[in-house]
């Protein structure tokens, strides 16, 4: 490459590595430096302390909350998975016309580029003490008292999730089976493999970038999640990211900053595992 | 499986596809009956009459804080990351087809921006102008924390869409004597208008509707979903719904924009498209 081209390559690259730069390293950085400060009711005091990790390790609280919030991460991964896994099947391997297989897709991922905040408010009207939920049940006679568990409950927060997450896991799934060659079908078929063979020996393992991209998404988000804890518990279920929040809103930054740099370890471990699975830049 | 007769696990597989999709469009569907609700309704069923009352609500200031401003912020600042992530994506999958020092750790800090926690960044950025004894606003450490979500998303659509683009046209451009910039601009830049315009739709929704990146980098003046956020806690009419409805109308209006225009370039090119054959 000459010199002016690799000028160029950079000059066009600057804008997309700035913005990396300014708004994801240094603040990064800044976290990390944080957690060690020292800090009192009014204001953050510069120092070297490991009191920050100390206090939230030896707290049992934290532990409870890192397990609760594994544990919504791991329910809601199961479920987000089963359901996209089916929906992107049915829409590439039922549906013949490639129009309608596009039409359905886009069904799918329209809720995407519409407000979160709204998707999960719009629960309420079916979940609440009078919402419809409970209004049919009792019409039907099937219950005699409203069930309370419906909204504000761990229940609502992975209902919440599964509604709002589970396009993550159709598109890249629904993307790898749109790769697949559909002559492996047909030789399956030929080999005398049933349909449900065909879909745990074949199409299943070449899904597999695909689950595993998916995955990252949903696991992420869910382990980094506070306002749907927050609004679909009321206040009721905890997460680590709910736990971060209330620290900064008692202004103990180098509290909320230790936890943040504990969460993203985490985080970066269970990535660096599903990454194992595949590599991303093939899947483009 | 492709051919001869629908079997039982089409139907099957059907209806979970269905129930599926009322899963997703049923309970938005509802607060947008809901938002119509009369003066005297509640926030669940049954309607009590229907009214507008609602949604002129919204729009008297003192009623349920700024709903007006907030809009407004949050479409501006929706368009400027938009065309943000639109110019430094595309310039970016310019550079990413050659490999140059550096390439494997940009893309990298992409996936990074993509998979490090929301409220991490807004947390991050936040400390950062505490720190430094700034004032985060709308405008300045928001605008930054929503283009680390926007840009890695438009990044990879480029790094796909190159991928498929046929780079003979481009020789054939500077073949013809075209400059670099009229081979962008004449060449490249229309075969990919399609996409450039669906990387405009990730980047105006994604900031449009971004909460926990806002929440400790916006300052004080609240995007919408923050408005929104604040009205759950002490709103109890259906205002909250007319909100809703509206909010969600403006993604729709933004939807339906960038796929009739998608589809309009595509017929056109389809018509348009190939002079094969038809030379004097």
């Amino acid at each position: 490459m000459n010199r002016v081209k690799s000028w160029v390559t950079y000059l066009q690259v600057a804008p997309l590595a700035l913005v990396f730069l300014l708004f994801l390293i240094v603040p990064i950085a800044t976290i990390v430096v944080v957690s060690f400060f020292d800090y009192n009711t009014t204001q953050i005091i510069p120092a070297f302390l490991l009191q920050n990790y100390e206090e939230l390790l030896l707290s049992p609280v934290t532990w409870r909350t890192y397990q609760q919030t594994i544990q919504f991460a791991l329910i809601t991964w199961a479920l987000t998975l089963l359901i996209g896994f089916t929906v992107a099947y049915f829409v590439a391997f039922h549906v013949r016309s490639p129009t309608m297989q596009t039409v359905l897709f886009l069904l799918c991922t329209i809720p995407f580029w519409t407000s979160n905040v709204i998707r999960m408010i719009s629960w309420i009207p079916f979940l609440g003490r009078h919402g419809l939920a409970n209004t049919t049940l009792m019409n039907l006679g099937l219950i005699k008292e409203p069930l309370e568990f419906l909204l504000y409950s761990d229940f609502s927060v992975v209902l919440a999730y599964v509604h709002l997450y589970t396009l993550f896991m159709v598109v890249p799934i629904f993307n790898s089976m749109m790769r697949i060659d559909r002559s492996l079908l047909e030789a399956a078929r030929d080999a005398g493999a049933s349909g449900w063979q065909t879909l745990v020996n074949v199409i299943l393992p070449l899904c597999k970038p695909g689950i595993a991209i998916g995955s990252i998404f949903v696991v992420t988000i869910v382990m980094g999640d506070f306002v749907t804890v927050r609004m679909m518990s009321g206040g009721l279920s905890a997460s680590v990211g709910l736990m971060m929040a209330n620290a900064m809103s008692l202004l103990q930054y180098p509290a909320a900053a230790a936890n943040a740099v504990i969460l993203l370890l985490l985080v970066l471990f269970i990535v660096a595992a599903m990454m194992r699975l595949v590599d991303i830049r093939k899947e483009l | 499986m492709q051919h001869g007769k629908r079997g039982p696990a089409f139907w099957f597989l059907g209806a979970f596809f269905c129930l599926f999709v009322l899963f997703l469009y049923g309970p938005t569907l509802t607060i947008l009956i809901l938002s119509f609700q009369g003066p005297g309704g509640g926030l669940t069923f049954p309607m009590n009459g229907v009214s507008l009352h609602w949604f002129r609500n919204l729009f008297e200031k003192q009623m349920v804080g700024d709903f007006a401003g907030s809009l407004q912020r949050s479409l501006i600042l929706g368009v400027a990351v938009m065309l943000v992530t639109v110019v430094a994506a595309f310039s970016a999958g310019l550079a990413f087809r050659s490999r140059f020092r550096g390439s494997g750790v940009i893309f990298y800090l992409a996936i990074a921006s993509l998979i490090v926690p929301s409220i991490l960044i807004s947390l991050g950025i936040g400390l950062l102008y505490r720190v430094l004894g700034w004032d985060p606003a709308w405008y300045s450490s928001a605008f930054g924390a929503h283009l680390t979500w926007t840009l890695p998303f438009g990044l990879l659509i480029m790094f796909a869409v190159f991928n498929r683009f046929d780079r003979r046209y481009e020789e054939a451009a500077r073949d013809l004597g075209a400059t670099s910039w009229q081979t962008i601009r004449h060449v490249i830049v229309p075969i990919l208008l399609p996409s450039l315009i669906g990387v405009g739709l990730f980047g105006f929704t994604l900031s449009y509707d971004e909460f926990a990146r806002s929440l400790y980098t916006a300052g004080t003046f609240n995007t919408l979903p923050l408005e929104i956020y604040g009205m759950t806690t002490n709103v109890t009419t259906p205002v909250l719904y007319a909100l809703g409805t509206v909010t969600t109308g403006v993604s729709f209006v933004v939807i339906a924009l960038s796929l009739l225009s998608v589809t309009w370039l595509r017929r056109r090119r389809a018509r348009h498209g190939s002079d094969a054959g038809k030379a004097a």
